[in-house]
């Protein structure tokens, strides 16, 4: 089993709620506290598992935002499970969650210094390195109903931009959506083989203008009329 | 990458006194040390193993929770930092006891003493390797990922040892042409290793923006990071110092770290007292602390493509 995300760069709007979710669920969680450091002052700042940055692709006219939410990848080849001197970093076998032990970790950052994602982060109050469990203590939580047995971050995405499932069944949702959409993986080039794959936008047909009436003499009026109207 | 005070002095320290305990120990056991006293035998392997001492002590420094650092031992398999800490502890009890032999015997050690040594000069070359695997074993530095990087540990541990045994060597004695031209050799050496280095990093390879976010078909530019103040990541991956400060850092490196020991070195060689040989060695040191800052300052780390840089 590989458990790991499918995340939709089409439908992602950037509202950031997916980290919202992350920090609420998980502050409180088995890994908790995501320690804040002067969350009210000038400068907040504090651990967060998921992170999402926006850019710009392609230049004007062609160009377009994308929206990119980045927590841990689960790589299939996770450099910061072999860098780690402590055996505090592991990744699990059964499902391909990588974890950290925070009993074990003396918190020498050579994990995050492994990582190319960003996805662990140092707290400075605990002294330990944090990061995304796929909300371990959720998705195996048979107290839940099922539909809830999935990571805080899927469950409250307002634009089902995203999908947790196993990519190693063929039949999973998230398999089907990566073949069909030609999901990508980031910085492939490193060879660590990350899980979590990224649905690149839609290639869509622009919408023609082309028949869109000018404007004439009557339809001005009837507008400047409209107008005055609804005043 | 952030430079890490405590590391540096860690590297510098613990690497000068491996190159001097491994020069001391091989010129001692091939019987090519000159004018070989028990004093300053003793002396010689003391200093070595008080820098190694505060340099491990001062490693610690940079741990955040250092309860668990004995549990660094526990991953020797796949950890370079693990090998490290394990060699680096290794290392003492054959140290200690080839020491002890230096001196019980006042120097002329015997078979088990000799092989004690021998085993050390191994365990402390493999450390500073080991030291220098750390960094080189991370693909996300693409600075750091080339076999450059332990060659350059080890070279300049042992260029930084060299020139602490003939200073220290100049105390006891006075200047000696073999040690002498050992240290040159070793300080021109590692001066060209570094020069290669510089060379080599010159070169952008690796992954850009355009691989990081999967948009290589058009040019890829942040709009917004996410977040409003610094986090864990450009605070630990995001220091740049510029270009200018770089290029001075450089200037240094070569002017104090070789140049300037090279010089007093060739002084002191023909007639000039052998008490120089110490500014020698403050300054390499000084140099080569530069030149480990220059190494953090220099690198840059995959993940600052997220954060807008189009390259590494």
């Amino acid at each position: 089993m590989r458990l790991g995300l499918v995340i939709d760069l089409d439908t992602c709007v950037g509202c950031h709620a997916c980290a919202v979710a992350c920090k609420q669920w998980n502050t409180s969680g088995t890994t908790g506290p995501l320690t804040d450091i002067a969350a009210y002052g000038a400068e907040p700042s504090g651990v967060w598992f998921n992170r999402i940055r926006h850019y710009e692709v392609g230049d004007y006219p062609n160009n377009k935002t994308v929206n990119m939410p980045m927590s841990c990848m689960h790589c299939e080849d996770a450099d910061c499970v072999t860098v780690c001197p402590t055996g505090a970093s592991y990744k699990r076998k059964e499902d391909g969650i990588v974890l950290v032990d925070q009993d074990k970790c003396m918190g020498c950052n050579l994990c995050a210094w492994a990582c190319p994602y960003g996805a662990r982060e140092l707290d400075p109050v605990d002294g330990v390195m944090k990061k995304c469990t796929l909300c371990i203590d959720r998705i195996y939580d048979e107290t839940l109903e099922p539909e809830d047995r999935q990571p805080a971050c899927v469950i409250t995405c307002p634009a089902h931009a995203r999908f947790f499932g196993d990519l190693d069944d063929p039949d999973s949702q998230v398999s089907r959506l990566t073949r069909e959409r030609a999901g990508q993986t980031l910085m492939p080039e490193l060879g660590y083989k990350p899980t979590n794959t990224y649905l690149p936008p839609r290639v869509t047909r622009p919408v023609p203008t082309d028949d869109v009436r000018r404007k004439s003499l009557i339809s001005s009026v009837k507008e400047w009329v409209n107008q005055a109207i609804v005043r | 990458m952030h430079p890490a005070l405590s590391v540096i002095f860690f590297t510098v320290l613990s690497g000068a006194g491996y190159g001097l305990f491994m020069l001391v120990a091989v010129l001692h056991l091939t019987g090519s040390y000159p004018d070989a006293s028990s004093g300053e035998l003793q002396t010689q392997l003391a200093v070595a193993l008080v820098l190694i001492t505060i340099g491990l002590l001062s490693s610690s420094l940079h741990l955040h929770n250092p309860r668990n650092a004995w549990r660094a031992f526990m991953r020797v398999r796949t950890s370079w930092l693990s090998r490290e800490a394990v060699l680096a502890v290794a290392f003492y009890p054959f140290a200690l006891w080839y020491a002890w032999e230096v001196r019980a015997t006042g120097g002329d050690v015997g078979q088990a003493g000799m092989i004690m040594g021998v085993i050390a000069v191994l365990l402390a070359g493999l450390t500073v390797f080991s030291t220098g695997m750390i960094y080189a074993s991370l693909k996300t530095i693409r600075q750091w990922h080339t076999a450059l990087t332990p060659a350059n540990y080890l070279l300049l541990g042992l260029a930084l040892g060299g020139l602490a045994l003939v200073a220290i060597h100049g105390w006891f004695v006075g200047d000696d042409p073999l040690l002498g031209g050992i240290a040159i050799a070793l300080l021109v050496l590692a001066a060209i290793m570094k020069g290669i280095y510089f060379l080599w990093i010159r070169e952008v390879t690796g992954p850009t923006i355009n691989t990081a976010t999967g948009f290589t078909r058009a040019p890829v530019r942040i709009l917004d990071p996410g977040h409003t103040a610094g986090t864990f990541l450009t605070r630990e991956f995001g220091f740049d110092p510029g270009r200018q400060v770089i290029q001075r850092a450089r200037l240094g490196v070569f002017a104090l770290g070789f140049a300037l020991p090279i010089l007093l070195l060739a002084w002191v060689l023909s007639g000039a007292p052998a008490h120089w040989l110490t500014l020698a060695l403050i300054s390499a040191l000084a140099g080569i602390g530069l030149e480990r800052w220059l190494f953090f300052a220099e690198a840059r780390h995959a993940v600052m493509l997220y954060h807008g840089r189009q390259h590494t």
